[in-house]
């Protein structure tokens, strides 16, 4: 890799009072044609470019993305990852994007802070344990790491956690992965940019896609802000957007956009070493590097692309928060965003190759798409470059709406994402 | 956050009511005719559509009744509400 991030680099240019740093990507304008074209330069989308250029020896690839990159929900995501899924094929695909990360930050030569500090999933109510203890015991068959914990075992890995009886919802146990954690969501996605452009990947920002060209069943090329870019392949990466492309393709697929919130508080010293999360209350948090505490909230019920959601989910998710952690009682919300995420029926992505040739589509993450980057990538790369999926996406094709073999994570996973 | 006018008991705050999803999707008149593919078209299938859209809500905490909304969901600017059974606005 030319311009190896080092120490002595570091060293080289603190001398010149970091002035001359080489940019990590470069602005091209668009080419007339491109072998593939990856829509949405977020973590999924510059994901899948670098493995197609690294692990599929394409040369002439293209990101495209309408604002920057990294500025949608990349950004927005409240940077949790873990692979404690229940069902097999979803096991599979988000431990192996775990495993990427494992070793991500020394591959991409970019401090990804990938930092292993353990996911706990608490249980409030007897078939919450009941379904975290199967959850715990289906992981291991499938060679994730996961433990359950009793009140006391919660209390001691986390102790600022009221458990005690008398709350609303009180803790009766919960999961933990050790191996799960947080990552700096934008590290990754300027991470694979900067590895991708190495490779010759034109990421192309500010680039808005107008429409998509076909001939008969094929694709020809996509109309863009910045011109016609003729392609036969067009990978769709576009998070809450996906329907939109797909529309201008004359495709449906069955995804509902809707707003997702979440806040962070002001800085404090640390205070919460892990993340927990609970679904029956639907409210989770951790401690960012710089101090702030990471709240993800729920979300709304209707489909809006306003990139803003309801005050009473926040609310309900504080209120939680505070009868959890009563500690936290006079912190102060610093900022709170929301962003569009693409929810299918049974909650699990879609991965897939469509009726339309050299049209793929990798899309309903719905709330918890950021821990899968890596491995999105990885095997979305793999389903385009091969024009079929790899064995551990097949399981989460568009067909499977028409045959009904859901891959139904609504309730089995973690939280209700 | 928004103020819906429900066309039964007027201007309420949204937080009182429940959105069901895309309108005027009519249930297949013989389902057992319907081939795998149309019914997941009919089951899964969704318009999604950024910008004004005809979908159904529901007055959860209030009269608890059904009706359609013309909304655009890049701003979340309500355009129309009608009752069940009437004829979609076509302005």
């Amino acid at each position: 890799m030319k311009n190896k991030y080092s120490f002595f680099t570091l060293l080289k240019n603190a001398f010149s009072y970091h002035e001359n740093w080489e940019k990590a990507w470069k602005d091209p304008e668009p080419k007339k044609e491109y072998e593939v074209v990856i829509i949405g330069g977020g973590g999924h989308g510059l994901a899948t470019a670098y493995y197609l250029a690294k692990k599929h020896n394409l040369k002439n690839i293209a990101v495209v993305e309408k604002g920057w990159i990294g500025g949608g929900n990349t950004g927005r995501n409240t940077t949790i990852i873990r692979s404690n899924y229940l069902w097999d094929a979803s096991a599979g695909l988000y431990d192996h994007a775990l495993k990427i990360w494992e070793g991500l930050s020394q591959e991409l030569n970019y401090n990804v802070m990938f930092s292993q500090r353990g996911v706990m999933n608490l249980a409030h109510n007897l078939q919450d344990v009941r379904d975290l203890k199967r959850r715990t015991h289906a992981n291991r068959l499938n060679g994730i790491d996961a433990v359950y914990l009793n009140t006391e075992e919660v209390k001691k890995f986390c102790p600022i956690i009221n458990t005690s009886p008398d709350i609303r919802y009180p803790v009766l146990g919960g999961t933990l992965q050790k191996r799960a954690g947080t990552a700096r969501h934008d590290a990754v996605a300027w991470g694979y940019a900067r590895g991708a452009d190495q490779m010759g990947v034109d990421i192309i920002q500010n680039c808005e896609v107008k429409g998509i060209k076909r001939n008969g069943n094929e694709v020809e090329g996509i109309e863009t802000t910045k011109g016609f870019i003729k392609t036969k392949k067009i990978g769709v990466v576009a998070a809450g957007h996906s329907s939109v492309i797909a529309n201008m393709a004359g495709l449906r697929l069955p995804l509902e956009s809707k707003p997702l919130q979440a806040l962070v508080s002001e800085p404090v010293k640390p205070i919460i070493d892990t993340v927990v999360m609970s679904n029956a209350v639907h409210a989770y948090v951790s401690q960012s590097d710089k101090g702030e505490l990471v709240i993800g909230a729920g979300t709304d019920d209707y489909i809006s692309y306003s990139q803003k959601g309801s005050h009473e989910i926040v609310e309900g998710t504080l209120s939680a928060i505070l009868e959890l952690y009563p500690i936290f009682s006079r912190m102060r919300m610093l900022r709170q965003w929301g962003g569009i995420v693409d929810i299918c029926p049974d909650a699990s992505p879609i991965i897939s190759k469509t009726t339309i040739k050299g049209l793929y589509f990798n899309c309903g993450w719905g709330t918890g798409g950021f821990k899968a980057t890596p491995g999105s990538g990885d095997l979305f790369a793999h389903t385009i470059a091969n024009d079929e999926p790899h064995k551990l996406n097949a399981a989460f094709n568009i067909n499977r709406f028409v045959s009904g073999d859901l891959v139904d994570e609504h309730g089995a996973a973690a939280v209700a994402h | 956050m928004f103020v819906i006018n429900c066309p039964y008991c007027g201007e309420r705050e949204q937080s009182e009511f429940k959105a069901g999803g895309e309108a005027h999707i009519v249930r297949p008149k013989q389902p057992t005719e319907l081939s795998d593919d149309q019914w997941a078209e009919y089951l899964f299938m969704r318009k999604n559509i950024k910008g004004v859209q005809f979908e159904r809500w529901v007055h959860t905490h209030g009269c608890r009744k059904w009706f359609n909304m013309v909304r655009d969901t890049s701003n979340d600017e309500i355009k129309a509400v009608y009752k069940m059974g009437e004829k979609p606005p076509t302005k």
